[in-house]
């Protein structure tokens, strides 16, 4: 078994700057690699591309439709265009253009939505958005992406890059713990079992892993030894990873900063109710818009916390 | 190729469409029979592309994207007939696992065709995005659009005016089919446009004129188009065409912008139409 102290925290950063990181070098390495942005160049932290690749960055301003068709519109030609803007203006604002041009099209676009989510915080709910996976995930030819720190969404951003097709990128505001090692293994579709455990399965992406290993270890102190699963990639979802694991513990909970309709959880749930029907508790926003508050006042009052974790994990646990 | 021959073409393109939408019973006969003279013109003259050999990336070729893509059947029965295709598949035009969806779409490798479109408002952002894109390949091709009058009240049209204009786009030749009518009425009725010359001007753009039906007005305005290329702004052709052109009984309404002519309207149609090229 995986000890829960392998998680040590190697720092705290924003999953957004892993974004930047990655961009950067997958821009030095990868020649065709262009860049789009809303008017959001520091807060997606595309400065740095910017600054070294002039010619490759495209401020197209506050016209997000037109940007994602521009981008469809440059893969005609070879070019792999990254679009950069908060989640809300990458998803439900654009979601026409992303459908025909980029989805339908099968168009090479990866579509980096930053500011996903409650944790956006004092901006309010305007701009929170929490129904982006479940659009983006019902799209056809759709690669969904939920990156847990800094060092993953930097991985995952110069692996999008080496991958043909759309892809929708999702990370966030806050500083949060790095907990994966820069040098992890990682696979577009291929889940992390973070912590190995026998009683419940505990399925997470983004912001949620670290708050499903705090459940983790604070379950192991009451005797619960949980699997913690971290599903970064939500199309294609790992349903080999989902079966072995939930085979074994018999339950499951999921963990995500987005609407229980059409998230994570409903993924899962559509693997378990097909192949092994299981109890599952969702941890989740439950059908209501967020507010203005800090990403921790909001987390808590939303019930997205680590707290949450743990009562829907014992919650199952009386249900197996 | 004289301007005969074109029209010639042209006509036997206006007997595909309405053949294509009778079959089916459905489809935009309209704004195809309107847009025939022009795609021949662009298809058979102006472009420079590989009909036999078609290749996503359009590569060191023009580019051409249909933003109106509801007037699938004119491109359709182009791409045939310059050899993109076999033109017996313009029969499959609307049906079951046809490569000829309702309106053009990718999924099915149609060649042709580069992007799907259909909800309006987008081709001219698609447009910007490869013209920059031949730019930064070093490629001195040229990307066409074509576009509704009435698809100029999509919003993302003026936030893609304002992009190329602002970015000196000037390897982009966009067109738009001013035909005046739409689906629910005259464009006059439903939402004017107000002076479009203006509007494109004022947005930045080179603004071209010319009549849709007329192929020695048309060369020699999408030549002097091509002129302007590479002097750092947009170009734009402001087309006047009549809805239906060739088709007495759908010019000069616009209740033939998706509705499909009933056997005694076709007969009356091909009627009109000559079969210059052989009937696919």
């Amino acid at each position: 078994m995986t000890e829960t102290t392998d998680f040590e925290v190697l720092g705290k950063k924003d999953t957004r700057s892993g974004f930047g990181e990655g961009l950067l070098e997958i821009g030095r390495k990868n020649k065709d690699v262009v860049a789009l942005c809303a008017d959001l160049t520091g807060s997606l932290k595309m400065g740095d591309f910017k600054a070294e690749f002039p010619e490759r960055f495209f401020q197209v301003g506050i016209a997000e439709a037109n940007m994602m068709c521009m981008a469809a519109g440059m893969t005609v030609g070879g070019k792999i265009p990254f679009t950069g803007t908060f989640a809300n203006f990458s998803t439900s604002r654009v979601y026409d253009q992303i459908r025909q041009s980029i989805a339908y099209s099968k168009k090479n676009v990866k579509i980096c939505a930053s500011h996903a989510g409650l944790t956006l915080g004092e901006d309010g709910a305007t701009h929170q958005v929490l129904e982006d996976i479940g659009m983006m995930k019902m799209l056809p030819n759709m690669t969904v992406i939920v990156p847990c720190d800094f060092n993953q969404t930097k991985q995952a951003t110069m692996a999008i890059a080496e991958m043909e097709g759309p892809v929708y990128l999702r990370f966030g505001r806050p500083s949060v713990p790095i907990f994966i090692k820069p040098d992890a293994d990682f696979q577009i579709g291929k889940a992390d079992v973070l912590i190995e455990g026998s009683d419940v399965t505990i399925i997470a992406c983004g912001h949620l892993v670290w708050k499903a290993i705090e459940a983790a270890k604070e379950l192991s102190i009451h005797g619960i030894s949980a699997e913690v699963i971290n599903m970064h990639t939500i199309k294609p979802l790992d349903s080999a990873s989902i079966l072995k694991s939930v085979k074994k513990t018999g339950c499951v909970v999921t963990a995500e900063e987005h609407m229980i309709n059409g998230g994570l959880g409903d993924s899962v749930a559509q693997v378990l109710g097909q192949h092994l029907p299981s109890p599952q508790e969702y941890v989740g926003v439950n059908d209501t818009f967020g507010e203005s508050g800090t990403p921790a006042e909001l987390m808590t009052k939303y019930g997205i916390d680590t707290i949450n974790v743990v009562e829907a994990a014992k919650k199952v646990l009386q249900r197996k | 190729m004289d301007n005969q021959e074109l029209s010639s073409i042209a006509t036997q393109v206006r007997r595909d469409i309405v053949r294509m939408v009778a079959a089916v019973s459905s489809g935009h006969p309209g704004g195809s029979l309107g847009c025939a003279d022009f795609l021949t013109l662009l298809y058979f003259e102006v472009m420079k592309n590989d009909s036999s050999n078609f290749q996503m990336d359009g590569k060191n070729e023009d580019v051409f994207y249909l933003s109106n893509g509801h007037i699938s059947p004119v491109l359709y029965s182009v791409l045939a007939r310059s050899g993109h295709f076999p033109v017996a598949e313009l029969a499959t035009f609307r049906k079951l696992s046809s490569r000829l969806q309702g309106h053009p779409a990718t999924d099915k490798k149609i060649p042709g065709v580069r992007m799907a479109s259909g909800s309006l408002g987008q081709g001219l952002s698609c447009g910007i995005g490869t013209a920059l894109t031949k730019k930064m390949n070093g490629d001195d091709s040229l990307v066409y659009t074509l576009h509704g009058d009435g698809e100029l009240q999509e919003g993302q049209i003026w936030e893609a005016a304002i992009y190329a204009a602002g970015n000196g786009v000037d390897n982009l030749i966009a067109t738009i089919d001013y035909n005046g009518r739409q689906i629910d009425g005259d464009l006059e009725d439903v939402l004017p446009l107000g002076n479009l010359s203006q509007k494109w001007q004022a947005f930045g753009w080179e603004v071209l004129e010319m009549d849709g039906h007329n192929m020695e007005e048309m060369r020699s305005t999408l030549a002097k188009a091509k002129s302007y290329v590479g002097n750092g702004k947009p170009i734009v052709i402001i087309m006047k065409t009549e809805m239906g052109q060739g088709v007495d009984y759908m010019m000069g309404t616009h209740k033939w912008h998706g509705a499909a002519p009933n056997d005694e309207q076709l007969a009356s149609a091909l009627g009109q139409l000559e079969e210059t090229l052989g009937d696919y």
